[in-house]
């Protein structure tokens, strides 16, 4: 981009440094150094006087292989990932179909339903979670009557351990659903009209038209999508508090990463808080979300740029 | 620039006029898990105080329950808790004192107005130590809906089999859940469950020192009895009892929509204030033919002092006056339920909360079995228990499962428990 007249060294462009400085200390302060500290104090352990000793990587083979802890964690990382899938399989798809729907002109009221579906977005997880478990009750929530209706009967949804996460993974995804919804209709409006008429003129369908024209065009946004619900999910911890409290019941069948990591971190009830196995708990969750952004990183989002030369 | 600086040095003036303030008047704040007692402290208990000490003022800060621990843990080791601080019996607080966070009582003017008994939930493993000045127990039975009951044509049973007899009558007539208590939040699985009922077969005192000593296991005997008695309430829980909070079960018995509830004692006030209905009340049934019955009666609350307040001249002031009996009357009876635990002759003006306390002079009185000494490891004695109480109840295992679990859970850490 910039070309430097070969020989010259030039002044040194001490504007860079000051534009960046900003961002780069308060990231490094906050961000960054608080970050690698964690990962640090996961290689401690605690020690009778009080203080810390450093016992290298012991606490994650204490956390994949102890039966005390590798229960939980084996169990937190598979609800985490049926979790994210119930979020890709449902929320993104649906986000795809509403924005598909308010992307069309033939659609009505569009700014109404873009409104609505977005609203639950903005609203604080607490008072989500609170809603959702009055709609579920048992004793009086609403979902009873509602069910009936279409003839499925009414459960203890997020008492019974089959069907608890399953259930909060959908409260999850009506929550968010605005967010895929609202990323993906910026990308369908901005395909410029000449080539949904230039394939209409040749005789596509409207099917033709999404799948192979729509799509291909949008494709960056779903792996970006894509790589927001991962990170999201996998850092997910508010929704199952408010509604299942810290212990994640029923018998830790909605216990995710993040509250497990909670429980360790913090204790819960009687249980004493462990700041260093917690930690490790922690630098497990930050490989896990690395790992996944690095594929999207090199497996995804390279390969489109490549095409994009291409084209 | 200038505007920043002029902010400063406002900013400043403020900070150090405030501290001139400081010197007069001294501000305590109180940690707590009873944010259900918010008012009895705000309203009756700490104006008392500071009527007598007019230079002190006193904050009641409350966290809630389930949070409290870990909370406090945290609040400590940043330096952020409050003065006084609320302690849980046992182990939890005896780990704060080791730690260095709460002070030492032993010389504190007034510890005398507390018996051993009282103290033994605060103190050392080897009594050198007091640490906390005792609050008040807690006591478990049962609160009944008395108008239920007059028109079921029922009265209160004494006897397990009486007991189940009731429960039937109830559910036969169909108008009311039998027994209101839910598992979504685990602890009262255990808590107004097993802890409530167990003391009658696992002979209170008896079977829980023996837990200590090693001689008794969770899995034979009275303890099992125990999980196999917890185990028959399932088909008397309310419909969805899964996922039944505890606030959802105090909601159902204050609505009149359920005839029993498993209670602990301080669930008494909640009910006064919200419950239209006469209330009733009896102890845990005893299995057929026993003679003596037993009843769990936490030593449940005390507080001590941060030993790192920055007032702890006028913490000690305060705690001072909490061994006193002008506080033991007030504290009892603005919060009924909760018991206190000095010497002091006090009188109850709530006749449900005398009745609980009457059962001290019939039955044999005996702790939660997990407090004291089994929650020092991991597994957690007591998290265990919440959490296979609470599955049991929902029919995903056993009562001998459940009771080889604990059992397990404790043998694989305590060593009087290994081996056997």
């Amino acid at each position: 981009m910039n070309e430097m007249p070969a020989g010259s060294r030039g002044k040194f462009p001490i504007h860079i440094i000051v534009f960046l400085a900003p961002a780069v200390i308060i990231y490094t302060l906050f961000m960054i150094w608080p970050l690698l500290d964690s990962l640090r104090l996961s290689l401690y352990a605690p020690s009778p006087d009080g203080g810390v000793t450093f016992v290298g990587f012991q606490n994650y083979a204490t956390l994949f292989n102890d039966p005390n802890y590798s229960e939980r964690f084996w169990g937190a990382l598979r609800n985490n990932v049926v979790f994210f899938i119930i979020h890709m399989a449902v929320q993104n798809p649906v986000g795809l179909l509403l924005a598909s729907f308010l992307a069309s002109r033939v659609t009505r009221f569009r700014t109404v339903f873009r409104t609505l579906i977005f609203t639950p977005t903005v609203l604080s997880v607490v008072l989500v979670g609170f809603i959702w478990r009055l709609i579920l009750s048992p004793l009086w929530g609403i979902s009873e009557g509602i069910l009936a209706v279409i003839g499925i009967e009414n459960q203890p949804w997020l008492g019974l351990p089959e069907t608890a996460l399953p259930t909060l993974s959908l409260v999850s995804v009506w929550q968010y659903v605005g967010i895929p919804m609202m990323l993906f209709l910026a990308a369908l409006i901005a395909i410029p009209d000449e080539i949904i008429e230039a394939a209409q003129v040749d005789g596509a369908t409207g099917w033709n038209v999404f799948w192979q024209i729509k799509l291909p065009l949008i494709l960056p946004t779903v792996g970006i999508v894509g790589v927001l619900t991962f990170v999201g999910n996998f850092n997910a911890f508010d929704l199952i508090y408010t509604t299942q409290t810290a212990l994640a019941g029923p018998n830790f069948a909605t216990d995710l990463l993040a509250t497990l990591f909670y429980r360790t971190f913090f204790g819960f009830q009687l249980q004493l808080g462990n700041p260093t196995m917690g930690a490790t708990v922690a630098g497990v969750m930050f490989a896990i979300i690395l790992a996944g952004v690095l594929v999207y990183l090199f497996g995804w989002q390279r390969r489109l740029l490549r095409n994009e030369v291409q084209l | 620039m200038k505007k920043v600086l002029l902010f400063a040095v406002v900013m400043l003036l403020a900070l150090s006029v405030s501290g001139v303030g400081a010197q007069d008047q001294v501000t305590l704040v109180i940690e707590s898990w009873r944010n259900d007692d918010l008012t009895a402290w705000e309203d009756v208990l700490i104006p008392a105080f500071e009527a007598a000490y007019p230079n002190i003022n006193v904050e009641f800060a409350p966290t809630a329950p389930t949070e409290y621990n870990a909370a406090l843990n945290t609040k400590l080791e940043g330096g952020t808790a409050g003065d006084l601080i609320t302690c849980r019996p046992f182990d939890t607080s005896l780990a704060l004192f080791q730690a260095g966070n709460l002070a030492s009582l032993n010389d504190l003017p007034g510890m005398e107005n507390f018996g051993d008994v009282a103290k033994s939930a605060w103190i050392t493993d080897d009594g050198s130590d007091v640490f906390c000045v005792p609050m008040a127990s807690v006591i478990h039975g049962f609160l009944y809906n008395a108008d239920i009951f007059a028109e079921l044509g029922l009265s209160e049973p004494t006897t397990e089999s009486e007991f189940y007899a009731v429960l039937d009558a109830i559910k036969a007539d169909g108008n009311y859940a039998p027994l209101v208590m839910g598992t979504n939040d685990q602890w009262e699985s255990a808590t107004m469950g097993l802890q409530n009922i167990g003391p009658n077969y696992w002979m209170g005192e008896e079977g829980r020192l023996g837990l200590i000593a090693g001689t008794a296991k969770y899995n034979e005997g009275g303890f099992l009895a125990a999980f196999e008695a917890l185990a028959k309430w399932q088909a008397y829980l309310p419909d969805g009892y899964q996922a039944q909070t505890y606030p959802d079960s105090q909601n159902m018995f204050s609505l009149g929509l359920g005839a029993i509830y498993p209670a602990g004692s301080w669930d008494i006030s909640v009910f006064r204030s919200q419950a239209d209905f006469e209330l009733g009340a009896f102890p845990p049934p005893v299995p057929d033919g026993q003679e003596t019955c037993y009843i769990s009666d936490n030593t449940d609350i005390a507080m001590g002092m941060n030993a790192a307040s920055a007032h702890s001249e006028e913490a000690r002031l305060f705690l001072e006056w909490m061994t006193t009996p002008e506080f033991a009357q007030l504290y009892s009876n603005a919060i009924p339920g909760f018991f206190s635990l000095s010497n002091a002759a006090i009188t109850l003006d709530d006749p449900l909360a005398q009745e609980f306390v009457d059962w001290r002079g019939t039955c044999e009185s005996t702790i939660r079995s997990a407090y004291q000494i089994l929650s020092r490891g991991e597994p957690n004695n007591e998290t265990e228990l919440w959490s296979y109480s609470a599955q049991l109840l929902n029919g995903a295992v056993t009562a001998q499962e459940a009771a080889d679990a604990v059992q397990t859970g404790l043998a694989s850490w305590y060593e009087p428990q290994m081996g056997g």
